[in-house]
């Protein structure tokens, strides 16, 4: 067993980063992820495994550092919240179009705008359905745990790379600012020279040697036809994605009427209504998606048929909840899908989940 | 055993690291703990909670309506927080402050006298760790040989000299605690 800690979710991040042998961190201070580079700072892997941690002048200067950085197949990241996130969307679709892999974190507060910087899931939509510009998507996943925040890391970095493609973490100020027991994983060395030849050589830039030819990087193709072939790889990537890494969690819907559809720290909130519900004799059970993108639609569409309806509680104004229903609607069978939520950085309670279950689906 | 609990107060009077002493004590119990704080520019001497969860079992909600237990250390936490306690479960609070005291008939109330003591035993920052001696004896959810692990695991080891006198607290606490209906 690994070393069991009490840690805050932003910690975890840092700590998890050094741990699963992260090359570089690139970042830029906001409310409330900033613990995640104030840890590295203080942990100093440059002293001990030579990862990278630099702090930049801005977020648009961070996401252009990782680009630059996973173009020679290094294992690089950088975190911040929803406004600071909103400024890495150029880079992040340059990243995506140039093929790159790279890990990107979240820590969502409340919008649009500068908002607040109290918890909020409002970047749903930005992370799962684009963001930035052209057919890209990103590889989207959601911790529900402060365990979770630490084991996702790893995962990120492992699919980024397999699908050469940019991965996020989308948590929230919640999650980054609690803290609860976590199992820390055993130091991994970061890659050398030789690995990431082995690994990424036939794409990264590491050095030209005489016997093969140049490896360039560039999400740019003035030749049209080239562009579309080009996304027609992205495409096919994408649908492999999807058949393949689907990742979500179910709680009590063996015999579920109604299902709550909820991610991250809403999927907490949900498992608490459910006891409450439980106890009332309502039979409620919860989906909680793993991966955003891709969506478990599947699993949605396999439960739609027996069962009388769907919730999707959200710490937003009612985004996944459109997943959903295409979910449904591509099932066959017609049942009711409704939405509830609490937006600008406030939190549903356990209680207000069960009544809103109540007046939107029992007694509608 | 699934114990929610709630510590409000101001900002300064030591409220988090209360809940990160207890929580820290949960997990040498071997137990499931959740420190949920309240963030932002409200901490800076405003008021500050922080819930805290120590379970046998997986945590669910950090975000909570009610609770077991509430510590309250300010008026402003009182207002707030009294309504919130679960029917049957306990209310404690220091009196220093607090003018409207709790008036509810449905709930255990105690009362610790934090912050006279405090004063008394010539070290008003050990006052939070009188207050966490009086919950663990209305609540004995974590023993005083896993506090003191706890206080070892969330105290840097410069000020690891202060374990004696916040244990000597804890243990003022659990003598000096009353109840009050």
């Amino acid at each position: 067993m690994g070393e069991l800690r009490l840690m805050k979710g932003n910690e975890v991040l840092a700590e998890a980063a050094i741990r699963c042998g992260c090359d570089g961190y690139f970042g830029y201070p906001i409310t409330p992820q900033s613990e995640v580079m104030e840890t590295l700072m203080e942990l100093q892997p440059w002293e001990t495994t030579g990862m990278v941690v630099l702090q930049a002048e801005s977020e648009v200067a961070s996401i252009n550092m990782v680009y630059g950085a996973a173009a020679t197949g290094k294992k690089v990241m950088t975190s911040s919240s929803s406004p600071g996130v909103s400024l890495m969307m150029e880079g992040i679709s340059y990243i995506a179009g140039a093929e790159l892999p790279c890990l990107v974190v979240n820590v969502q507060r409340g919008g649009p705008g500068l908002g607040t910087i109290q918890p909020s899931q409002a970047d749903y939509n930005q992370a799962v359905k684009g963001g930035g510009h052209g057919d890209y998507r990103l590889i989207t996943l959601a911790p529900a745990s402060v365990q979770e925040m630490h084991d996702f890391v790893d995962l990120a970095f492992n699919l980024a790379f397999k699908y050469r493609n940019p991965a996020m973490i989308l948590t929230d100020g919640a999650l980054g600012q609690m803290m609860e027991k976590v199992e820390l994983a055993d130091f991994k060395p970061r890659w050398t020279r030789e690995e990431i030849q082995e690994i990424s050589g036939s794409w990264a830039t590491t050095g030209k040697t005489a016997s093969r030819e140049r490896n360039v990087v560039t999400s740019l193709e003035m030749d049209p036809g080239k562009m579309e072939q080009n996304n027609l790889r992205f495409q096919e990537k994408f649908k492999a994605i999807q058949e393949n890494e689907v990742r979500y969690e179910t709680f009590m819907c063996e015999d579920a009427e109604y299902v709550l559809v909820a991610f991250g720290t809403s999927s907490r909130i949900c498992q608490k209504a459910i006891e409450l519900g439980r106890a009332k004799g309502i039979k409620v059970g919860l989906l909680r998606p793993i991966t955003l993108w891709p969506f478990p639609s599947e699993v949605i569409a396999s439960m739609t048929c027996r069962v009388k309806g769907f919730l999707s509680v959200e710490m937003s104004a009612g985004q996944m909840v459109d997943d959903v229903k295409l979910a449904v609607f591509n099932s066959g069978c017609t049942v009711p899908v409704e939405y509830f939520g609490r937006m600008g950085g406030i939190l549903p309670s356990p209680n207000e989940v069960i009544e809103a279950l109540e007046s939107k689906l029992i007694n509608r | 055993m699934t114990e929610e609990l709630i510590i409000a107060g101001f900002g300064g009077q030591g409220v988090l690291s209360m809940g990160k002493i207890l929580a820290y004590s949960g997990i040498m119990e071997n137990k499931e703990v959740t420190w949920f704080p309240s963030y932002g520019p409200e901490m800076r001497g405003g008021t500050a909670n922080v819930t805290v969860i120590v379970s046998d079992s997986r945590i669910s909600s950090p975000v909570l309506h009610e609770y077991d237990t509430a510590i309250i250390l300010n008026q402003q936490s009182m207002d707030k927080f009294e309504s919130k306690v679960k029917p049957g479960g306990i209310l404690i609070y220091d009196p220093n402050g607090i003018v409207h005291p709790p008036t509810r008939t449905d709930i255990n109330i105690y009362k610790v006298e934090g912050t006279v003591t405090a004063v008394e035993m010539g070290n008003p920052k050990v006052f939070n760790m009188i207050i966490v001696g009086g919950y663990l004896k209305v609540r004995p959810i974590v023993s005083l040989d896993n506090v003191e692990k706890g206080l070892e695991k969330s105290l840097p080891a410069r000020y690891h000299n202060l374990i004696p006198l916040n244990l000597e607290a804890i243990k003022t606490g659990q003598d000096i605690v009353e109840k009050v209906n």
